[in-house]
């Protein structure tokens, strides 16, 4: 499975339901991510371009806001303490780093052995991160754009219905050279999804000129 | 007849909904209390090892499956941070998002289990005295320090580095760790709290390794904890053999998503 092709005169790109992509943001850039159809969960992982060792974390990222949802201002912390990116822009509101991504191996724990062969976020992660000469071992902890998980006083740790509505966008500036991976998630056995996955579609664009 | 792609979702729903009732609802009831300060004593034949770890410091531990490790916090001040790797394939480690996932709660306790990426389990908490432990915020870094204290001082990040290469692993096995004796909770704006009544001297966990395994463990202060620097001591790390687990086991056992996780992990040895 390969990405769409999103050259830089290719914008704005479509990722169909289920697909992963990427591409390197330049500092300044800004990437806005739209949940075309609603409902639609997108996982992320962040590298440094320059040293793909130095990677988003999401418990540096949650430790330095304290608190632990993502949000319009969140800095999007790196496994060196240093900036990657921050959110510039959120029409949705409610965004999860806690909750990992889908794998085949963890939907037959959650939903049974019957699930496994379905396909999953970290199998569209494994695949474009082959692209960049990176592995399984370079899939950490990662963002969820447009899923809403809320965790209560008690800990009680849910997948819930997404909050977000056709159109809604979030903008992600980078702060350094960063690989940016998506996985447009195919879940269906959670309401991450609306148990529906959709295409998403992404924007790019350069800083603008002072 | 075949379902149609609405049937399917709708089925999808009811069954995600069955799940969640059984796992926020039922199994929670089920979970044992916590093990008292003075109990479940380790008969003197079953050690294996024992190591007082100073503040600051961290050890690396090989377990083999059935092996537990205790941990100690002696003086009732120190969080211990682990993260963790299967020793035949360091490509599976311990995977937090999927461990509180999976067991839809972020708050793990005695007869709750520690599960790796591959949807095995890597630790089961068979005893623990005191439950607050923190999947969330994870160790102390040099910008954690660096910003409490004015200046780096050792930390978990850089303990973990270290103790990985010393097994010829580098930053990027690095994942997101559990701390233990860590009463991190959430108010309902999602603010991290930290509740520092749930911490007494001599809280301790006992971890069953349940596939070949290697751990580092980490003495530094939670990053949330407000004591720093003084939140800091010596713990004691114990590593013995378990007790065989029987048929009715308590994280074996705690609930139908457990019940799989350990199915998936005896297929390796079976």
């Amino acid at each position: 499975m390969t990405s769409p092709d999103c050259s830089d005169d290719a914008f704005p790109c479509d990722i169909p339901a289920e697909r992963p992509w990427s591409r390197v943001l330049r500092k300044g850039q800004t990437l806005r991510i739209i949940d075309s159809e609603g409902q639609q969960a997108v996982d992320a992982l962040l590298y440094c371009a320059d040293d793909p060792a130095e990677r988003y974390s999401s418990q540096d990222t949650l430790r330095v806001q304290g608190s632990a949802y993502v949000e319009l201002g969140t800095r999007l912390i790196s496994n060196k303490g240093r900036v990657m990116a921050h959110i510039t822009a959120d029409s949705c509101g409610r965004h999860d780093t806690s909750a990992g991504c889908c794998s085949c191996e963890s939907n037959a724990v959650r939903f049974g052995e019957s699930t496994k062969y379905q396909h999953a976020c970290r199998e569209n992660f494994i695949l474009e991160l082959s692209k960049h000469g990176l592995t399984k071992r370079d899939i950490v902890s990662n963002l969820n754009f447009f899923m809403n998980v809320p965790i209560d006083s008690s800990g009680k740790f849910t997948v819930v219905d997404g909050i977000s509505a056709p159109g809604n966008y979030v903008e992600v500036t980078a702060d350094m050279d960063i690989l940016f991976v998506i996985s447009n998630c195919p879940q269906v056995n959670n309401p991450c999804n609306g148990f529906n996955p959709t295409r998403i579609r992404v924007v790019v664009r350069d800083a603008p000129r002072l | 007849m075949a379902q149609t792609k609405q049937e399917i979702a709708e089925a999808n729903r009811r069954r995600y909904e069955e799940l969640r009732a059984a796992g926020q609802e039922l199994t929670p009831k089920g979970l044992p209390e916590p093990t008292a300060l003075d109990g479940a004593p380790i008969a003197a034949d079953a050690v294996i090892h024992r190591e007082q770890v100073p503040a600051g410091w961290y050890a690396t531990i090989r377990l083999r499956r059935g092996e537990a490790l205790r941990i100690v916090d002696d003086s009732g001040r120190s969080s211990v941070s682990l993260i963790g790797w299967r020793e035949e394939d360091t490509s599976e480690r311990i995977n937090c998002a999927d461990t509180v996932k999976v067991q839809w709660s972020a708050a793990i306790s005695k007869g709750r289990v520690i599960l790796s990426d591959m949807g095995r389990v890597l630790l089961s908490l068979v005893e623990d005295t005191s439950g607050p432990h923190d999947l969330l915020v994870g160790g102390s870094t040099p910008a954690s320090t660096l910003a409490a204290f004015g200046a780096t001082t050792r930390n978990t990040q850089e303990n973990f580095l270290a103790a990985a290469a010393k097994i010829g692993l580098g930053v990027r096995d690095i994942p997101p760790c559990v701390t233990f004796f860590a009463p991190v909770s959430l108010d309902d704006a999602g603010r991290f709290l930290w509740n520092p009544d749930r911490k007494r001297p001599g809280d301790f966990v006992d971890l069953r390794a349940e596939m070949n395994i290697v751990v580092v463990a980490s003495n530094c202060a939670h990053p949330l904890d407000p004591a720093r620097p003084a939140a800091t001591g010596p713990v004691t790390l114990i590593k013995h053999r378990a007790a065989p687990p029987t048929e009715d086991d308590l994280c074996r056992t705690a609930s139908p998503e457990a019940a799989r996780a350990f199915a998936f992990t005896d297929r390796l040895y079976a």
